[in-house]
């Protein structure tokens, strides 16, 4: 229906003012000359405006120089409320909240006269929760200086003001939102210029000087707030926009809220509501007729939260009519239902007609022509869908509640949903129902910041007084509503929350398998294992000189022994899923691991497949930065349990305790690795007897590999003392018998010395990590197809000289303080009685000693020793860099590589001594 | 050659329990100050909106003035009262 050019005119003003989002006209004082059933077209006006930025140009000068006095003012004001304590706002709070519930009911005659709308009685309501209740939650709050303690996190909240707020008040609550907003800026020490709708003025200034008064009567600053004394849109846009107001809060409809999120300043905004309600079958039905009765009809519906369609359960539908008419509410027959269609929604926009807000239910129905019994509190219309074509679906805050009657849950929850979503998103929503599953439903499928749950919406929306939520009297809409927050607003939402986080000394761990047997004939402790059946897994050459006949003769009797030889390689999937097989026909309660890395790595994955045959591998292997928060776990379910005994052949790799196992990929040419600890073996026997006949260059690289495993745990990023302790002893170790093992063979001194330093080697790096060493050799091994223990060597004094310098780029992590790298090296000069005076002549002293190592042990001493033309080389480097930068290994070494480090390193390697000439060195006596 | 004369700096106590009248005596002296005042707030704990717009008015009128001020003990409360005043750029501070 469109006004006629007077009524227009008559309403331009107020047309303009709804760009604010304030609700304007009313039924009283709607300008004579409109009849009955004639509705105004202002919504277009509405949106038009709403899309318009208000021209802040036409401000005069004088105007322009009021606003700055009231943002000066409040600035001053913000700025000398930071030195006030918790103790001097609290005083201060509880005497405004005094003053405000002495004047609740002035106030809320002033609001009613003024704005024509709602009810006096409900409106002394409003301003009592909005003090009263207000300050019953945030009394005991902190909201000065530290606000939160959490001493096990290591971490305190501490309040900072905002300082300027600028705040829109709303029509339909006027005096109560003042009230309320005025007791959480004192709360936070915050100043708030205030901008009244226009038809609610005289109250709500009457409202903040009450607020203010009071408050600077007990010691609040002067200047903490004002209210705009005139009003126009240009000011809102001026201080919206102002550098020195730092919120926006907009209580109103959209378009406040659009204009204020459209600012560029941090806002909060509460957007239009659109409640459905779902009367289920199973509630309470006196109760929740009376509690809908109590919320629709409170303030005569204005509030946003209250109940707009009841989705009513077929079987209980006339039941409910029933008691809504015996209650007082009218039922409308479809000729009726038609005239408020008609007369109370703007059939252009499909939005309620604004001068039906706030307005009694008897007025209503008089107004469309409607007899009905004077004491008639609601006016209830049937509807038969939810849209643009059933036009009393949309919100109506006004006595007028739309009714469904659903044949289904499923229907009536997507009745629900349709209403939540024509202008309620994020909004409230209300259901009555005792099927807690139900409920739970209800609560999924609604976007609703609050879902009040057999009580009065409107009310139950406030908080504090039927349920447990935040009061408030600004209601979050979320992003549904465009908002930033679903929150019931309150204090939090006046404070910059600032976290102090104190370093927290991070957990660390140290895990090994429980039983380690050592020394020589350590194997004999196998005889304490009982086993029915026992695979035993080795590759052909152990086999062949007599490992596995020693092995079996040590086993406990009765056992069933099988033995499984595996290729000496590293394991591919296909060996290890015929292991697998084996296991499962052997129903095997026992895996002893005789060899090598390989055979072992390939005992742990045909272990975890056997226990857990859904355990995918390539799943597994997936990356991870900490062990812990990894976020592949590894599975726990087992349908076999079989013990792994480790019995290592070769003195370096240490994977009879470590977590870890490489494996083959032939297919897809690559390697996986696994990590995780319930990869480690259950026994671990070291008995030197295994390795005594071990050729010189094996022994020179494995143990290469050990002292490797030993210097880079004990600089690693995750080095504790349980981990360094382990480390230096098996770089002493190694240091002292790898030379005697490697000239002869047969001194059983040093092998048995040399196969505990790798497992104790083992024990560190399991626990502390590699590092780049490992990178690098990682990824240049396997591209030139060279050993891993000499490729490793290739690296090591290079990488123990850049570890050794000052960092380009230093490697967070929780578990240091400070960088200490260089004094770790230091300490193990010192401990290998190298001299040296200062960390640095140790640090040499360490790479002297150990290129003099590599040279006894007659290692290549370059990359291009090997062969390896330069252009050949220079080609590779730029892969071998991508690859090393790829392996996880590094990520625990003290210093981050970077890509050009890597590169540099792979050239130092080429080219060969670095630091230091060892040859020249003189040799040096290791402690 | 130029010969520069040494400055004598005004020193004035500002009490902190009529910071107002201080502040307001100081801007009086600020005529007779020989390019520099230093105003001593040891004993200033807390600033009230008046003061802070006496502060405000002593910037100004010694701007006006040319003369340097000086504030001299200021606390961290008082200094950011200040700060968030955005006063701080318009004196000097010694602690």
């Amino acid at each position: 229906m469109v006004a006629t050019s007077d009524q227009a005119a008559a309403f331009r003003g107020l047309e303009n003012w709804n760009y604010s989002g304030w609700m304007c006209s009313s039924w009283a004082t709607r300008p004579p000359g409109i009849t009955k059933g004639a509705g105004m077209n202002v919504s277009e006006a509405v949106k038009e405006a709403a899309q318009t930025p208000p021209a802040v140009e036409r401000l005069s000068e004088e105007r322009i120089a009021y606003l700055e006095r009231l943002v000066a003012q409040a600035k001053a004001a913000s700025a000398v409320f930071t030195q006030f304590t918790q103790d001097d706002v609290d005083r201060i709070v509880k005497a405004m909240v005094l003053a405000g519930l002495a004047k609740a009911q002035h106030l809320a005659r002033l609001a009613v006269e003024e704005t024509k709308l709602g009810v006096m009685e409900d409106k002394v309501i409003k301003n009592m929760v909005a003090t009263e209740f207000t300050y019953n939650y945030i009394k005991d709050k902190r909201t000065v200086g530290i606000i939160r303690e959490f001493p096990e996190r290591n971490l305190i909240e501490m309040a900072e003001p905002i300082g300027v707020i600028f705040s829109l008040l709303p029509i339909t609550n006027p005096t109560s939102t003042v009230l309320f907003k005025c007791i959480m800026a004192i709360k936070t020490r915050n100043a708030v210029i205030f901008s009244p709708h226009p038809k609610a003025w005289r109250c709500c200034s009457e409202a903040v000087k009450i607020m203010y008064e009071a408050a600077v009567q007990h010691g609040a600053p002067e200047g903490v707030f004002s209210c705009l004394e005139s009003h126009g849109l240009q000011d809102n846009a001026y201080l919206m926009r102002h550098k020195d107001v730092s919120l926006i809060d907009a209580t109103g409809g959209p378009g406040a809220v659009k204009a204020a999120y459209s600012s560029g300043k941090p806002a909060l905004g509460v957007g239009p509501g659109n409640t459905p309600v779902y009367l289920e079958k199973t509630a309470d039905l006196n109760t929740s007729i009376v509690d809908i009765l109590i919320s629709k009809t409170f303030d005569n519906g204005t509030s946003c939260a209250s109940e707009q369609t009841v989705v009513i359960d077929d079987e209980i539908y006339d039941l409910a009519l029933k008691k809504f008419s015996e209650l007082g509410a009218h039922i409308c027959n479809e000729k009726e239902t038609k005239l408020l269609e008609h007369t109370l929604i703007d059939p252009q926009t499909g939005f309620m007609q604004p001068m039906a807000v706030g307005q009694k239910a008897t007025d209503i129905a008089r107004f469309i022509g409607v007899s009905v019994a004077p004491n008639t509190k609601l006016l209830i219309a049937p509807i038969q869908g939810v849209g643009r074509e059933h036009p009393l679906s949309a919100e109506k805050l006004f006595p007028v509640l739309a009714v469904y009657r659903a044949k289904s849950v499923d229907e009536a929850l997507k009745v629900c949903v349709d209403v939540n979503h024509a202008g309620g998103l994020g909004h409230t929503a209300v259901i009555f129902s005792r099927n807690d599953e139900i409920v739970r439903k209800f609560g999924e499928v609604i976007n609703a910041g609050r879902i009040i749950v057999n009580s009065p919406g409107s009310i139950g929306a406030l908080g504090a007084v039927y349920n447990d939520l935040v009061p408030t009297l600004s209601f979050g809409c979320g992003t549904g509503g465009g908002n930033g927050t679903t929150d019931n607003v309150n204090i939090f939402h006046y404070l910059n929350i600032k976290r102090v986080a104190r370093r927290t000394q991070a957990h660390m761990w140290f895990r090994v398998p429980n039983q380690i047997y050592f020394n020589m004939n350590a194997v004999e402790n196998l005889r304490q294992f009982p086993s029915q059946s026992t695979i035993i897994v080795t590759n052909p050459a152990l086999e062949h000189i007599g490992h596995v006949n020693i092995v079996r003769r040590y086993i406990c009797p009765q056992t069933r022994v099988h033995v499984l030889v595996i290729p000496d390689a590293e394991p591919e999937i296909q060996v290890v899923m015929q292991g697998v097989e084996s296991l499962n026909s052997y129903k095997a309660d026992q895996i002893i691991a005789l060899g090598g890395g390989s055979v072992i790595d390939a005992a742990k994955i045909m272990k975890l497949k056997y226990e857990s045959p859904e355990a995918d591998l390539e799943e597994l292997a997936a990356p991870f930065l900490d062990l812990r928060k990894r976020v592949v776990q590894y599975p726990t379910d087992k349908i076999h349990r079989a013990r792994l005994i480790a019995i290592p052949t070769t003195s370096g790799t240490g994977s009879e305790i470590t977590p870890f196992a490489v494996l083959t990929d032939k297919k897809r040419g690559r390697k996986v690795t696994l990590a995780d600890y319930s990869l480690n073996p259950d026994v671990a026997i070291v008995d030197p007897q295994f390795v005594m006949s071990m050729p010189k260059s094996l022994t020179a690289d494995t143990g290469i590999d050990c002292l490797t495993h030993g210097l880079e745990a004990a600089v690693s990023s995750y080095a504790s003392p349980y981990t360094d302790s382990n480390a230096m002893q098996a770089i002493r170790l190694a240091f002292k018998y790898l030379p005697i093992a490697y000239e002869h063979p047969r001194d059983e001194e040093a092998r048995c010395m040399m196969h505990n330093a790798a497992c104790i080697a083992a024990m560190a790096f399991s626990n502390a990590s590699v590092g780049v060493n490992h990178a690098l050799a990682h990824a240049f091994g396997a591209r030139f197809n060279v050993a891993h223990g000499r490729a490793n060597a290739l690296m090591l004094p290079h990488v123990i000289a850049y570890n050794a310098a000052v960092p380009a780029k230093f490697m967070p992590s929780p578990y240091q303080y400070g960088y200490v790298a260089h004094k770790k090296y230091a300490l193990v000069a010192d401990l290998l009685g190298l001299g040296g005076s200062t960390v640095e002549e140790k640090v040499k002293n360490l790479i002297a000693a150990t290129e003099q190592l590599l040279d006894q042990l007659e290692f290549p001493r370059s990359i291009a020793d090997l062969g390896i033309s330069h252009a050949e080389f220079e080609q590779a480097v730029p892969e071998l860099v991508k690859i090393a930068f790829d392996d996880p290994s590094w990520r625990s070494n003290p210093r981050m590589p970077l890509l050009s480090e890597l590169a540099e390193l792979f050239w130092r390697a080429y080219e060969g001594r670095g630091l230091t000439k060892a040859a020249a060195a003189p040799r040096q006596q290791i402690a | 050659m130029v010969v520069r004369m040494a400055t004598i700096s005004a020193w004035l106590n500002i009490d902190g329990n009529c910071v107002v009248s201080a502040l307001q005596e100081a801007a009086e002296k600020l005529d007779g100050a020989a390019g520099e005042v230093v105003l001593e707030f040891e004993s200033v704990r807390r600033i009230n909106s008046s003061a802070l717009q006496a502060i405000e008015g002593l910037a100004s009128a010694a701007d006006k003035k040319a003369v340097k001020v000086v504030l001299r003990g200021v606390n961290i409360d008082v200094y950011k009262v200040l700060k968030l005043a955005r006063l701080t750029s318009r004196f000097s501070f010694m602690s």
